[in-house]
């Protein structure tokens, strides 16, 4: 576990002063990452979106670590280059010091566009954490479903109006497919929780070899919330079991937070406008189906981690 | 009998890939990121072996798509490391969008492209529609007419992309030369490592010292004096790649220049051609010659940055130019190179010249000594005013029914 008194003498990487919204779970799960990396330092890489385009507008930036933005959909081959060069050179001689690697995308960046990238490079082990800020749309193009989006979520391409309610399929599962590259660490975690969050990144990080992290990153402009309701927003999503904070290490399951007492799935759907359709009467089949979803995978999840299930 | 042009250079018989395997192997970049593609696939294939036999200090990554393998020698390059990829086709096709990254972030990437026509229909053989495609990418173009100044253009090309700071590619005819065995004058490792030399840059993102953030958003207030300073690179990448040249001539005995002349200085009529062609139309030059027809070839070397100038210059004198492209534009005027050499003349108050456009060999097809030669006859025709000049594109050995 992480501790904060410690957390608290390490190096601010992620200044003040850029330009992420009011409430913005990105720029939360970037400043807590690299808190976590401590003193080590960090070749950050990004995918096109809300996070890079708001960290670094020509001539700021708000990093203080080197940081590297390409295109959309390669920032998982972009950081496995870089982590390749550090490879080459270091045995080589040319650089002498430890360099960690993380690199960041969007739900739209990892569960879409950039899934082959992200694929290719955890197959080829590279040592470097690719963490995903999942707020479940395409936020930075305005709000546009992903294959992240959850079903029954108004979004600006799956809209809610007379004859569709909202998007109409399940969300991918993209831990479970990255569970199944066999990598040595993949989890789930979730703004509002430093201590679950930033502990997984310090064990992701220790790891040689590939690391992955689906962290649930609220978004207040696409899943119309008041701002300063991010974290704890992101906390109903745990106990209401719709977003399970659980880690896989070596293949073994193991639940970070146990929910006290498991929430219906409305408390977490309730105070966001993107779910505010599902709550007239005629759409009480689609809560219903959320509800035995959750139920399912919930179940399922515990099983394996009870049976301290190999993936 | 054959003979070395440089005192320790050695004779082999090998293909433009292999050669092209064998001065990245001498060059030794820190790391080479590529995916398969046929024709280009052996030079890279063969340059995995050498890092499984540990003869180089090379890392190679086997990327998932030939837009991870640019994207991941972008980062490389980014990162500090001399990086280098190869490709052709669809592959580069595929790379397009990272392409434009490359040179926006002034990185000195080197590829060894095999030019391959591109899909629909889908075919694997010769013609330069992959690279004229990238044309307007920021890359310098470099092509060879054979595997000799395919492997002496990859050697200079190194220097040239560090010097810039623009990524460059160096290029064959796909099969014609990249399978073609040949006799190639190979140099020493350490003469063309020490010709190379050391690559030191300047800022990178492995430095922990100097930590920085490449690949900002940049508005209106930076973007256009950042496409303005790349556009003004490549033109000023002329006088770099001349002095490489002059440098390299000096070291290893071989003369380069953005362009070939053969027998031009007083040819009426010349064919301006890019590749393996030329050596074809060589032929028919020497034929023609021996007949006392004034006939010349310009063999384009590097067609990016384009010699504009200099072009304008030297065929000013001339009577009627054909232009031989190995790709189409589908823009419906005329084909890449006659674009740049008409307005090159145009742009130079050269407007004596006839101009003709011929599109040829796409998808591998046929280019023989025969067809070259009806070429010059069209233009002799046109010279004495026995023709007009067509004022459209016309094609060579192409069935159009």
């Amino acid at each position: 576990m992480a501790n904060l008194k410690d957390l608290s003498k390490n190096p601010e990487r992620v200044t003040g002063g850029h330009r992420l919204c009011a409430g913005c779970g990105a720029g939360i799960v970037a400043r807590q990452a690299m808190i976590a990396a401590g003193n080590t330092p960090v070749v950050v890489t990004s995918a096109t979106g809300c996070l890079e385009v708001s960290t670094t507008i020509f001539p700021y930036t708000a990093w203080k670590n080197s940081f590297f933005h390409s295109a959309f959909e390669n920032s998982a081959a972009t950081c496995s280059g870089i982590e390749t060069a550090y490879r080459s050179l270091k045995k080589q001689g040319k650089i002498t010091e430890d360099i960690r690697f993380i690199a960041f995308g969007g739900d739209g960046g990892t569960y879409d566009i950039g899934l082959q990238s992200l694929s290719g490079a955890m197959e080829r082990g590279h040592r470097m954490l690719y963490i995903c800020y999942n707020n479940e749309a395409y936020m930075n193009t305005g709000i546009q479903r992903s294959g992240a989006t959850p079903l029954g979520a108004h979004t600006t391409t799956a809209p809610a109006g007379k004859a569709h309610q909202g998007k109409e399929q399940n969300k991918k599962d993209l831990t479970q497919i990255m569970v199944a590259h066999n990598i040595p660490y993949v989890a789930q975690a979730y703004v509002g929780n430093w201590n679950d969050f930033i502990t997984k990144v310090q064990k992701a990080l220790s790891i040689d070899g590939s690391s992955f992290i689906n962290i649930l990153t609220p978004c207040r402009l696409g899943w119309n919330y008041k701002p300063e309701d991010t974290m704890s927003l992101a906390r109903l999503a745990v106990e209401t079991c719709i977003w399970p904070s659980f880690e896989v290490e070596y293949g073994v399951y193991k639940i970070n937070v146990m929910p006290k007492e498991k929430k219906p799935v409305t408390e977490f759907l309730k105070p966001q406008g993107r779910f505010k359709h599902l709550f007239k009467p005629e759409n009480a089949p689609i809560l219903e189906a959320i509800q035995k979803n959750v139920d399912n995978n919930w179940e399922l999840l515990q099983r394996k981690a009870s049976a301290g299930c190999q993936a | 009998m054959i003979k070395t042009v440089f005192s320790k250079g050695k004779l082999v018989a090998k293909t433009g890939n292999e050669v092209m395997a064998e001065a990245m192997r001498q060059i030794e970049p820190d790391v080479v990121a590529a995916y398969p593609i046929t024709p280009a696939t052996e030079i890279v294939q063969i340059f995995s072996q050498f890092v499984a036999d540990g003869v180089v200090k090379s890392e190679y990554i086997a990327v998932e798509s030939e837009h991870s393998a640019m994207s991941a020698t972008i980062a490389a390059s980014a990162a500090g490391a001399r990086a280098m990829t190869g490709t052709s086709s669809q592959g580069l096709c595929l790379m397009w969008e990272m392409l434009y990254i490359a040179s926006g972030l002034r990185l000195p990437i080197v590829m060894a492209e095999v030019n391959r026509a591109i899909s629909a229909p889908l075919n694997i053989h010769g013609d330069q529609s992959d690279t004229m495609g990238a044309r307007d990418s920021g890359w310098i173009q470099i092509y060879s007419e054979n595997s000799q100044e395919a492997y002496d253009n990859m050697i200079q090309a190194t220097r040239i992309a560090e010097k810039a700071k623009l990524p460059t590619l160096v290029t064959t005819d796909g099969f014609i030369i990249s399978h073609c065995m040949e006799v190639v004058e190979l140099y020493p490792d350490a003469d063309v490592k020490a010709f190379v030399g050391e690559y030191k840059p300047e800022r990178y993102l492995l430095d922990t010292k100097k930590p920085y953030t490449l690949g900002s958003i940049d508005l209106q207030d930076y973007y256009f004096e950042h496409r303005y300073q790349l556009a003004q690179a490549i033109r000023d990448s002329k006088d770099i790649i001349l002095n490489v040249a002059k440098d390299f001539e000096k070291t290893f005995g071989r003369k380069y220049e953005m362009y070939k002349k053969f027998m031009l200085d007083d040819a009426e009529i010349v064919i301006v051609v890019i590749g393996s062609t030329a050596g074809t139309a060589k032929v028919v030059v020497n034929e023609l010659r021996e007949k006392g027809i004034k006939a010349g070839l310009l063999k384009i070397r590097v067609f990016r940055p384009f010699p504009t100038e200099q072009i304008a210059k030297d065929l000013a004198h001339v009577k009627a130019i054909a232009v031989l492209d190995r790709a189409d534009s589908c823009s419906g005027a005329f084909a890449p190179l006659h674009a740049d050499v008409v307005s090159s003349l145009y742009a130079a108050g050269v407007t004596t010249p006839k101009v003709i456009n011929y599109v040829y060999g796409l998808g591998g097809r046929e280019i023989s000594t025969k067809h070259i030669a009806e070429v010059y006859e069209t233009l002799v025709k046109i010279a004495s005013g026995a023709q007009k000049p067509a004022n459209q594109v016309e094609y060579i050995n192409v069935r159009k029914k």
